[in-house]
Formats: C-alpha cells, structure tokens, sequence
C-alpha cells in the first residue's frame, strides 16, 4: 500500500517537473522571440528617426532656391511636428491601432517629402546644388532603409505571432500576457494604382 | 490506365517545367568570387586583377567588397534585389558587418552600391552617390564598363581603407590553438604526476627489501626528461602544420574561383542607387 503511494507521488512529480521544464522553455522561447521583435522595432524607430533629422536641413536647402513653396515646405515641417508629438515606445507595436496611426504619419511625411521633391523638380539651381544633391541621396537611402527595416520587424513579429499561437506557447503567452504584435500594412499609397491625368 | 498516366506523365512534367519562370531575378547561392560577371561586361584582366585587389584588400582591413554583374533586372526593383542578394552572400566579418555590394546591371542603365551596416559610417549614402554618379557613370556613359568598375572599386576601397584593422587570422587561430594546447599539456603534465605518484608507490612496494632504490624525485626525473623531449616534438610539429597551412591559403590564389566566402555580414538599406 505505502508502496503504490510512493509511486504515485513519483509519478506526480514527475509530471510536475517535465509540466516545469516545458513551461519554463516555452517561457524563455518566447522572452527570446519578443525581445527580437523589440529590437526590430528599435530599428524602425532609427531609421524614421534619421529621416526626421534629414528633414530641416532639406527644409532649410529647398527654402534657400524656393522661398516661396511655402505650402510644399509647410507641409513637411507639419508632419515632422505630428510625428514628433506622437508616443513611439516600444508599447506601439502591442496595439495594432497605434501602429496604424504610427504608419499613417509617417506615410504623410513620405508624401510630403516626395511632393518637396518633386516640387524641386522644377528648379534648376536646387537641383544642381551640390547640397541638395547629397541630401537627396541620403533621404532616398534612408526610405531604403526604412523598407527594409519595416519588412524586418514584420518578418521578426510573425515570427513571434506564429510561435505565440502553437500549443504549448499559447498557455504560457496568454498566462504571463504576452501580447500579440502588431505588423505594418502596406501602404495605402501602394495599394490604389496611380492615376494619370491629362 | 496506367498506359495513359505512363504517357500523359512525362508530357506533365514537360508542361510543368515548360511553364515560363514568372518570378523575379533569382540570386544566386553563392557568388563566383569576389567578382561574379554575369552580364559579361569586365575583361579578363579587368576581373583577375579585381579578384587579386579585392582579396588583398579584405586579407589587410577584414572589410569584403563584392563586384556584380547581371544582364538585367528583369523587372523586380533594384533595391529588393540587391537586399535579397546583400542577404543571400553575407559579405562582411560577422559582428562587424563591414561588406560592400557593387551592382551593376547594363541593360536597365542602373548601378547600386550597397553598404553593410559596419561601414554606413566611412562610406555613407551622399558618398556612394557620388561614387555612382561622379566615378563610375561616365566611364559607363562611354560603354567602358571595366573601366568605370574598376574606378568605381578603386574609390569604395580607399573610402573603407582604415575602417576596420583587420585581424590577422592566422595568428588569431595561432593564438586560440597555442591556448589549447597548454591547457591541453597542462592537463596531460598533472594526469602524468598523478599516474607516476601511483606507479612510484607501486615501485617502492615491490622493491620495499632492496635498500638502495630511487627515490620519488629521482624516479620522476627520468620521466620528466622524457616528457620535455615528447613536448618539444610535439611543438615542432604543431609549427611545422602551422606553416603548411598558411602556405596552402596564400599558395593557392588565382587558381580557384570561390575565393570569396560571406563572413556573415548584416546589411540595413544602406548605400546609393545610380544609373547611366
């Protein structure tokens, strides 16, 4: 009799242990998963940051050939100023809604920057100075920059989402509040084919 | 039945690989060397003495500077192809992330220079643009490709050179193996105490009814002596592989084509896109 007690306890301690080793592991899986998630979105937060910086020093070279855009230049200083105000912690990317509006600043900055450009477009002396030449570059290599980041975090949140999602995770996520990351969409822009008019 | 499926079969099959690649422009596993010609634009000896520059290059500064040719792009964007590339080969030392991709793609007019994160800092966007579009375009503008490749490459290694000193692997995996092996001989020297400690008890057991016998020390004199003489072979052998094996990597350049292989390299975005 004593014996069969002693088994089962056996028994439940070791369904308790492996139940803990499971736990555990699911548990550090997931710590490790999210943590690369956040330092994807970190890098987002970078290279939006290094378009913002880029975006006085282009508003001051523009202004210099073409004082009197003023609504193109108001435009961008307008966005940069939204997105300023806007809270970027790393809480943004739980909230698929905040990531929305996230996105949708930084996609009125886009228009507006591609508007200065194409503004400038039509000022020979701009566009043959050496300084705007530079800036140009630097903004076109930052918008690489921020496509491949974005494509990066995404690929880093779905990674994080899936593993969320099969069996033993989605018990441990849903009992120590891991929350599922939100992914940026494809800009609306992209989405309608452009429109020639004549 | 199976009469129809064994003919209907192979005719699938055709069909299937018949069906035209809709797909981009697929990168390819693994470069050429340093410099893969695709598009077949560099002469011999433009690419020989590329290949040779570029590997001196990466063997002074650990930085990898990778040239590619491809007829076109046909159709994908160049930025995503270059990122897939930048990707797929991982040029640049891992952690360290210091590899340049040189693109180039005759057909479309269009030229990328992209930068590995490690080296945003020496060569940044304004600085490869003009590269593309102060060195290289008019070179490329005459239709001489080797030569707009080659001044192109002349101009991303002198805006890289002194990034990075680059370690010298040898006397790195010198290093790491001279570690090794005395903690190996070490660990050898004590088991060796220990056994002799052993044997000596053994020893003076047996002849515990002879009046005149060794001593410890002397009895693990002998020994010691003959274990100088072991580790001084050994050392000479290692020295010995040593130098062989630094001879075979530097013997052997020109003669094979898959000198380069990816450190590992990370790539952000970083660089310019130009054409012609």
């Amino acid at each position: 009799m004593k014996k069969a007690w002693l088994i089962a306890l056996g028994v439940i301690v070791l369904i308790a242990l492996s139940g803990a080793l499971v736990f555990g592991g699911a548990y550090n899986n997931l710590v490790t998963k999210e943590e690369g998630v956040n330092s994807a979105w970190a890098q987002v937060e970078n290279v939006y940051q290094r378009r913002l910086d880029l975006v006085p020093n282009l508003v001051e070279t523009v202004k210099g050939y073409a004082a009197h855009e003023k609504e193109t230049l108001q435009n961008v200083v307008n966005a940069r100023a939204k997105i300023g105000k806007m809270d970027v912690s790393s809480s943004v990317i739980n909230d698929p809604v905040q990531l929305a509006k996230f996105q949708e600043a930084q996609t009125q900055m886009t228009s507006a920057l591609s508007r200065l450009l194409v503004v400038a477009e039509q000022y020979p002396d701009l566009k043959a100075s050496q300084n705007f030449l530079a800036l140009q570059t630097q903004l076109e290599g930052t918008e690489n920059r921020i496509t491949v980041e974005r494509k990066r975090f995404n690929e880093a949140a779905q990674d994080f989402n899936a593993f969320c999602r099969r069996f033993p995770n989605v018990v441990v996520a849903k009992f120590m509040g891991f929350k599922n990351k939100a992914y940026f969409q494809a800009d609306q822009d992209a989405k309608t084919a452009p429109q020639v008019k004549f | 039945m199976r009469k129809y499926l064994r003919s209907g079969f192979p005719t699938l099959l055709f069909l299937f690989l018949a069906v035209p690649c809709l797909s981009a422009l697929e990168v390819p596993k693994k470069p050429d060397g340093y410099v893969t010609d695709r598009a077949g634009i560099l002469s011999a000896s433009a690419k020989a003495g590329l290949e040779t520059v570029l590997r001196a290059f990466e063997e002074k500064t650990s930085n990898q500077i990778v040239v590619a040719t491809f007829p076109s792009l046909e159709g994908s964007s160049l930025e995503d192809f270059s990122m897939r590339l930048a990707e797929a080969w991982k040029a640049g030392q891992k952690g360290r992330d210091n590899g340049i991709i040189f693109l180039i793609f005759p057909e479309d007019r269009k030229m990328r220079i992209e930068v590995g994160y490690g080296l945003e800092g020496v060569l940044p966007d304004a600085l490869a643009g003009q590269i593309i579009s102060g060195v290289v375009a008019p070179y490329f503008r005459k239709g001489d490709y080797s030569g707009g490749i080659l001044a192109g490459t002349d101009a991303i290694l002198k805006a890289a050179q002194g990034e990075f000193k680059g370690a010298d692997p040898t006397a790195e995996w010198m290093g790491r193996r001279m570690k090794a092996f005395w903690v190996f001989f070490s660990i050898f020297f004590l088991m060796v105490f220990g056994v002799d400690f052993v044997r000596y008890h053994h020893y003076t057991f047996q002849n515990r009814l002879f009046k005149k016998r060794y001593n410890f020390w002397e009895w693990w004199g002998r020994f010691a002596i003959l274990c100088a003489i072991l580790s001084i072979c050994f050392r000479v052998l290692f020295y010995v592989l040593l130098s062989s094996r630094s001879y075979g990597s530097g013997g052997g350049s020109g003669s094979f084509g898959g000198g380069f292989r990816g450190g590992g390299g990370g790539f952000g975005g970083g660089g310019a896109s130009g054409g012609w």
